[in-house]
């Protein structure tokens, strides 16, 4: 007595977002039946938990069907198994490729590799997200990492051109992807009090600046890595803090500059010579990829 | 010899990975036709490989092209082992064979592979060169069109109809040869794959050369369906509808255009002359004679239901509301609405009777005896097998039918009748019937009655088909003009025994079985007095060895209009001598076959209760049904309740909204062998069919309906069980009796707690049809108390007499007929079927709000369409271990599983409220000992819920629609007015204004009589006015609600449009199971579709399960049909069904297997926007065609 096979195929593939959420969050099935249960689905249509069981099973289906076709985004476009509406392509991609910024922020920094992936027990715990769902995230990012790691020209622009994402979810993804090149360590439990968004404003700064890309806009080099010679160069920072001139020049630039923009804005300028030295050390030492690893920590230890 | 066929292999993409090494592919294609094979050049480490091969040219015969598929198979390059294959496709290049349908195919194609599915894509351009063969004798049929859509093609007109075609061809199943016992699935699954679309090549092939020999280009209602016999064989069988259409040309569309409900050719009724109102009745018969030929058993099974048809005038009687439940029905009780369930059990007895009408011809059954008292005779009775009720007996004496039959037939004949050593010979007996009766008509003589002359009019027609042999059409709606008067349902069902197929080149049995079923279907219909069957179809259910053969269609009359063929002269010269015989059966007052007027008015324009009226008449009923006057036109009787397998003409009058009916059963049987088995299952058929028409019945009335269309009645069977399931759309059409309601009497000796039961029970059913009311919108007008001076007691005191005349025992049926049926519906609860029977009625759930379903074509009662539409196929499978298996168990069980299905499609779907389930077809099977499977495949369509709208557009649509005829008719329109008699005027009067009227008025019962003939030209003149501008309004509403639907089409999404995707996008291809596309117009027919696919897995978990595996097979199935319909350059495909759908798993083996067969018809549609954008350069059709292409 009991139901053997319920399938339910439409020529259009609807995708309920509300359901999909759910799936992308890792729920199971059951999970997600009580879910949209609480949530009210019942009074929609007046139906029973019958109905709903079997209409998130086809859903569930679908999305599992889809996700093959998720992983190279482009494909769905011109896939022929599933006809989407172009809306709810991009809403699939957009929402797929979307992270929890608790869990970007475990990972940040971290190597993308099997190993990091065992972790995703723990991070899971940590952060609440169900495992399936880090999983999912943890696997975005290495795909994405894996395809962008070697092509040239603006980073944003390549993880948007091959993953059809937003221009902001995109830039979130560079960040995470140049952490993770650069691996700058960020698990130290006195960077605990940063946020996602506090590295994603830094990478994002970092690439703009720091680059090789960013330095040269003929060279259509990676916006990946940091450019070796402005490293290099930053050794000569060192007068700033040696010459007192340029020191006091600088500070007047710098105060000119953040004037009315910061609101520790005296504080920063009393100790403007300790901050400037702190950072100066730190910079004239990015040569060794050690301490570009810890230039977080060393910002925050030092700074 | 004429045909070069040419292929090119451009490029693949998404290919798998087929070398785990390299994570590569080297992937190269076979080309092969018919045994000429090229090959590609291996493209060596690519998942996306540009061959851009040379053409590959194939020179053949026409014939091969048409039975052959192109055959492309994508293998990867091995050096050191066998190439591995990666899929296949199969291109069926019949489209290109027609001239007027697709020139090339050319497109990216799914890679099929029956183990692993879609497996990547390959873009193929594939081109024919056809030389014209003028070869009298040869055996291709390049050129015909075919098509599924059971109506008129949307962009062709109708010139002529000429009739039924079929054909089958039979072959060893590959899955059952002993090879199969050592070659791989996947070997085994193609060849099975590559069989049946040669199979299918060949049948269509056939079937064209039937068609060309007739003298038709095209076939129309395209039925395909395969029988796996197992052991026994393999039988592709196919009907159609021959036509010669012409194609309209684009000025016309516009006009149209508008009307999606309306098939074009309206213009052509003009000089039908045959109108002949005609009534509607409806009558079952059914016959189960074990015919002993080849120690076979056989069962026939028919069963019929009336018609109904309008004059179009639209006085209203009101006069025999009450009586509406026939305490006698002579008709088998289950087709007939009406029977009483006081009697309790069905009536078999009764159903011999009708069979006994329509007697089956030649077959060596002893059977079907004659009609009339014979019915009565034990040996009727004994031959029956099927109990007999006592009580029905009794009350409702097949005496009447029979009496009828012959008070009406002229006296010779009513001799030869009563003579029953000639009844026996009961082909003979319907045929000289007719045959009489015109040759009185003719004589002029028969101007006492109206039957004659009614016989003689529908000799007329007949001549026409006569010459046929089976004067059947597949198609389920007619051009205007077309359908005069609907009969009721005939269906005939056949048990056989299975066995091997010894010379497929020569499938006689098979061809006998179906020819010895149509036959039976043919004589059902004469019985109703109709000569044509239409809204035809055949189908079988497969259990072992036992296979139940069902055919069923509706009796109907014809205009001859669209029939003439070959024979002009005599249709002209018979039509012509009809004029004055109508005048004199007019004189007589006799109502039913009314003045010549009234015929000359419905020339004109299709009235929308004529196909209400009875087409036999009413003293000369196959059964009794109650008839009363038109409440349209007052003139012509019609039964109480109709049963169609058709769609609603698109001139019916109807109130309210129209929904799904749904008949469910489940009944146990014995398990055995052979013909054991056979004999069970022809035992229990007669019962589930009564059982079916009971719910039927009783479900219409709960929801205060009296007509249904596009009555399925399909019938499976089981190792131990036999499923049932009758789906229809309920209407309340105008023309006919409001039903009366439902009331619960109790046989058994009153106690209180008994008397509160029922008293409970009748107060829901009460309430129940008070909220269906409202549900449905049914407000029938109230109608004006005029009964008892009308016209209508009249002739039926007249009847009494000449019915007393001709028998003295007629009384007591006569006394029933005329009381206790006031209100009449009783349900008696004394039994347990009872009470299970009125369980069932109230558990079916309302649908929610915001939704209606059908299963015909549209909705009737909702026209305001928006182009939002979602087509869907849905299976479940149940397993019944642990239930209960009794009769009541297995139906709860059965009923659920519908039920809850449907509840899960409206919960799916509610995003598109308000919408309406279109075309719901269930299919139901029964795969193993205890699985039940339901299938079902519909479109739900959203519409604009505005009711001022709604009403707006019914009246637009039906005005429309007349005015297109009158812009033709216009002038000869009040000519013939004024020649005619007043009463005509007065009947065309009535119609215009209930064509042309706002609704509220057309309902309005008080009409002034006085002056018609100026009243009517003068309507003519505002009509038209009125349609010239409600039609320009219409379309900018349709346009505005396109915008406003809830799955917007346009790609112009803000997201979407800033993204650049990789290699474009894909095509949409939208589905659906109907003729058209709400919002647009079909421009061009591309040709059939008709796939057949078979999936198998031997890693059932890791697929997801058996749901994962169908789903993903189905989602796969969808795909293809796009792919192709893409490559064709269509965007669409309309009347897409799924014929079969046959799964089969083995949870243990980890196993499962599926076949699907689907068919449709490829088209390219145009919004209508775009055609009104268009309409100043009326030539620029082609150039919108290719954008909205790839714009929707």
């Amino acid at each position: 007595m009991s139901m053997e096979l319920d399938v339910f195929v439409g020529n259009t593939t609807i995708i309920y977002e509300e359901v999909y959420q759910l799936w992308l969050d890792g729920y199971s099935v059951n999970d997600a039946v009580k879910m949209r249960k609480e949530n009210g689905a019942l009074s929609e249509c007046e139906a029973s938990d019958d109905v709903l069981q079997s209409d998130t099973m086809d859903q569930y289906r679908t999305f599992q069907m889809c996700e093959r076709l998720l992983y190279s985004p482009s494909k769905l476009a011109n896939q022929l198994l599933f006809q989407i509406p172009a809306h709810s392509q991009t809403m699939l991609i957009e929402r797929y490729y979307e992270f929890d910024h608790n869990f970007a922020r475990e990972v940040l920094g971290k190597k993308l590799s099997k190993g990091t992936k065992k972790e995703l027990d723990d991070i899971s715990l940590k952060t609440g997200i169900a495992l399936r769902s880090c999983r999912r995230q943890f696997d975005n990012f290495r795909r994405v990492f894996k395809v962008v790691e070697e092509q040239r020209g603006p980073l944003v622009e390549n993880v948007q051109h091959h993953f059809l994402l937003s221009e902001s979810l995109a830039k979130d993804y560079a960040a995470v992807v140049f952490f993770a090149n650069s691996r700058f360590e960020t698990g130290k439990r006195k960077l605990q009090y940063l946020s996602f968004q506090d590295f994603a404003f830094c990478a994002g700064q970092l690439i703009s600046y720091w680059t090789v890309g960013a330095v040269d806009n003929m060279m259509e080099d990676m916006d990946v890595d940091l450019e070796k010679e402005f490293l290099h160069d930053l050794k000569e920072l060192k007068v700033l803090v040696n010459d007192k001139d340029l020191l006091d020049q600088h500070k007047s630039l710098v105060c000119f500059q953040l004037r009315e923009k910061i609101r520790v804005f005296t504080e920063m300028e009393a100790n403007f010579k300790n901050l400037s030295r702190a950072l100066i050390n730190i910079a004239t030492k990015l040569i060794n990829t050690k301490d570009v690893r810890d230039l977080f920590i060393d910002l925050v230890e030092k700074g | 010899m004429p045909g070069k066929l040419k292929a090119k292999i451009v490029a693949g993409r998404h290919l798998p990975v087929m070398d785990r090494a390299s994570d590569l592919t080297d992937a190269f294609v076979e080309v092969k036709f018919g045994n000429t094979t090229f090959k590609t050049d291996v493209c060596p480490k690519s998942l996306n490989p540009q061959w851009n091969s040379e053409w590959f040219k194939f020179e053949v015969d026409d014939e091969d092209l048409q039975d052959e598929p192109l055959q492309i198979t994508v293998l990867d390059h091995d050096t050191y082992s066998a190439n591995d294959a990666i899929g296949k496709v199969y291109i069926d290049i019949d489209p290109l064979l027609c001239s007027e349908a697709a020139t090339v195919i050319s497109g990216w194609f799914p890679i099929y592979d029956t183990i692993h599915g879609i497996r990547g894509e390959i873009n193929v351009l594939v081109k024919v060169d056809l030389f014209n063969d003028l070869n009298r004798f040869r055996q291709s049929s390049c050129g015909v069109k075919f098509f599924c859509t059971t109506s008129v093609p949307r962009c062709y007109r109708a010139v002529l109809v000429h009739g039924f075609v079929e054909e089958l061809v039979v072959n060893e199943d590959p899955e059952y040869q002993w090879i199969d016992r050592i070659r791989t699935p996947r070997a085994s699954n193609e060849a099975r794959q590559r069989l049946i679309s040669l199979m299918s090549g060949e049948l269509q092939r056939k079937i064209g050369l039937k068609v060309l020999e007739m003298g038709g280009n095209a076939v129309v209602g395209y039925l395909q369906c395969f029988d796996l016999e197992g052991e026994s064989g393999l039988v592709v069988r196919a009907i159609g509808t021959a036509c010669t259409l012409d194609k309209i040309s684009n000025t016309h569309t516009s006009a149209s255009a508008t009307n999606p409900c309306n098939s074009s050719p309206s213009k052509d009724m003009k000089d039908s002359p045959q109108a002949v109102p005609s009534a509607l009745g409806c009558r079952s018969t059914h016959s189960s004679p074990v015919h002993s030929a080849s120690s076979r058993l056989s069962q026939g099974f028919s069963v019929s239901v009336p018609t109904l048809l309008f004059a179009g005038m639209k006085h209203r009687h009101r006069s025999s509301e009450g009586p509406r439940a026939r305490q006698c029905r002579a008709g088998f009780g289950e087709e007939t609405p009406g029977v009483p369930l006081s009697s309790g059990p069905p009536t078999p007895l009764r159903a011999q009777t009708f069979s006994s009408f329509s007697p089956s011809k030649s077959y060596s059954r002893q059977s079907s005896s004659s009609d009339t008292e014979l019915s009565l005779t034990p040996k009727t009775a004994r031959i029956c097998q099927s109990p007999s009720s006592p009580t029905l007996q009794s009350k409702s004496s097949p005496i009447p039918t029979t009496k009828a039959l012959r008070s009406t037939t002229p006296p010779p004949l009513h001799v030869s009748l009563s003579d029953t050593a000639m009844l026996r010979k009961s082909v003979s007996f319907s045929e000289d019937l007719l045959l009489a009766a015109s040759g009185m008509g003719s004589g002029g003589s028969a101007g006492k009655e109206a039957g004659p002359l009614k016989a003689l009019l529908r000799q007329q027609t007949q001549s026409a088909l006569e010459q046929r042999e089976f004067p059947f059409f597949t198609l389920t709606s007619f051009p205007p003009g077309f359908l005069l008067h609907v009969g009721g349902v005939v269906s005939a069902r056949s048990v056989k025994l299975l066995d091997r197929i010894h010379n497929p080149d020569e499938p006689e049995t098979r061809d006998a079985w179906w020819e010895e079923i149509r036959q039976e279907i043919k004589s059902h219909a004469k019985a109703l007095g109709c000569h044509a069957v239409v809204g035809y179809s055949e189908s079988t259910s497969i259990c072992e060895e036992v296979c139940i053969l069902s055919a069923s269609g509706t009796a109907a009359i014809l205009s001859s209009r669209f029939m003439q063929d070959g024979t002009l002269d005599t249709e002209h010269r018979l039509s012509r001598q009809q004029a004055p015989v109508f005048t004199s059966g007019a004189e007589k007052g006799e109502g039913d076959m009314g003045s010549s007027a009234s015929l000359g008015f419905e020339d004109l324009m299709p009235p929308g209760c004529g196909f209400c009226h009875i087409p036999y008449d009413e003293l000369n009923m196959p059964f009794p049904a109650q008839l009363t006057y038109c409440h349209c036109c007052r003139r012509y009787k019609v039964p109480d309740v109709l049963f169609t397998t058709i769609d609603l003409p698109t001139e019916a009058n109807i109130t309210g909204k129209g929904c799904l009916i749904q008949a469910r059963l489940c009944r146990t049987k014995k398990k055995a062998q052979g013909e054991g088995n056979a004999t069970a299952i022809s035992n229990l058929l007669p019962f589930l069919e009564y059982e079916l028409h009971t719910q039927l019945m009783n479900k219409l009335k709960l929801r205060s309906m009296n007509a249904l269309f596009g009555l399925r009645i399909q019938i499976s069977v089981g190792e131990n069980m036999l499923l049932g399931l009758a789906s229809a759309t309920g209407v309340y059409l105008t023309a006919l009796p409001s039903p009366g309601g439902i009331q619960i009497a109790g046989k058994a000796p009153s106690d209180i707690t008994y008397e509160q039961h029922i008293s409970n029970m009748q107060k829901k059913i009460n309430d129940t049809i008070v909220r269906n009311k409202e549900l449905y919108e049914i407000n029938p007008p109230e109608l004006v108390e005029e009964v008892i001076g009308s016209p209508i007691p009249e002739p039926r005191q007249r009847s009494r007499l000449f019915r007393s005349h001709s028998e003295s025992s007629d009384e007591v049926s006569e006394l029933d007929l005329s009381h206790g049926k006031k209100d009449a519906f009783v349900l008696e609860i004394d039994d347990t079927d009872a009470v299970e029977d009125i369980h069932s009625l109230l558990t079916d759930a309302p649908t929610p709000p915001g939704f209606y379903s059908c299963n015909t074509e549209i909705m009737p009662g909702i026209y305001n369409w928006t182009s939002a539409l979602q087509m869907f196929t849905s299976v479940r499978v149940f397993r019944l271990s642990n239930v209960n298996v009794t009769n009541q168990g297995l139906n709860k069980v059965f009923n659920d599983l519908c039920e809850n299905l449907l509840k899960s499609l409206y919960f799916k779907l509610r995003s598109m409220v308000p919408c309406c389930l279109c075309h719901l077809n269930f299919t139901v099977a029964v795969p193993e000992d205890e699985l039940i499977q339901v299938a079902v495949t519909a479109v739900a369509m959203s519409f604009d819920k505005e009711q001022s709208l709604e009403n707006g557009r019914q009246i637009v649509d039906k005005t429309l629609m007349k005015a297109i005829t009158e812009n033709e008719e216009q002038l000869q329109f009040p000519l013939e007015l004024t020649a005619e008699s007043s009463s005509s005027a007065f009947c065309s009067a009535k119609g215009l204004s209930e064509v042309s009227g706002p609704l509220p008025s057309a309902r309005a019962p008080s009409v002034d009589y006085s002056s018609f003939t100026d009243r009517c030209s003068s309507w003519i003149e505002q009509l038209r006015l009125k349609a010239h501008t409600i039609r320009r309004g219409s379309i900018k509403t349709m346009s505005s609600l396109e915008k406003a639907s809830p799955l917007p089409e346009g790609r112009s999404r803000s997201l979407r449009s800033n993204r650049s995707y990789a290699g474009g996008s894909v095509a949409v291809v939208k589905m659906t199971p109907l003729s058209f596309l709400p919002g647009t117009k079909i421009i061009k027919y591309l040709g059939i579709i008709n796939m057949f696919f078979i999936r198998e897995t031997t890693s059932l978990r890791e697929e997801g399960g058996v749901s994962g595996f169908l789903h993903s097979f189905i989602a796969e199935v969808f795909a293809m049909v796009r792919a192709h319909v893409a490559a064709l350059g269509g965007n669409a495909v309309v009347s897409y069904s799924m014929k079969e759908c046959v799964f089969m798993e083995n949870p243990n083996k980890n196993q499962a297997q599926c076949l699907i067969n689907v068919s449709g018809d490829a088209v390219i549609f145009v919004r209508e926007s775009e055609i009104e954008a268009a309409t100043p350069q009326p030539h620029s059709a082609s150039a919108h065609t290719s954008s909205s292409g790839e714009g929707t």
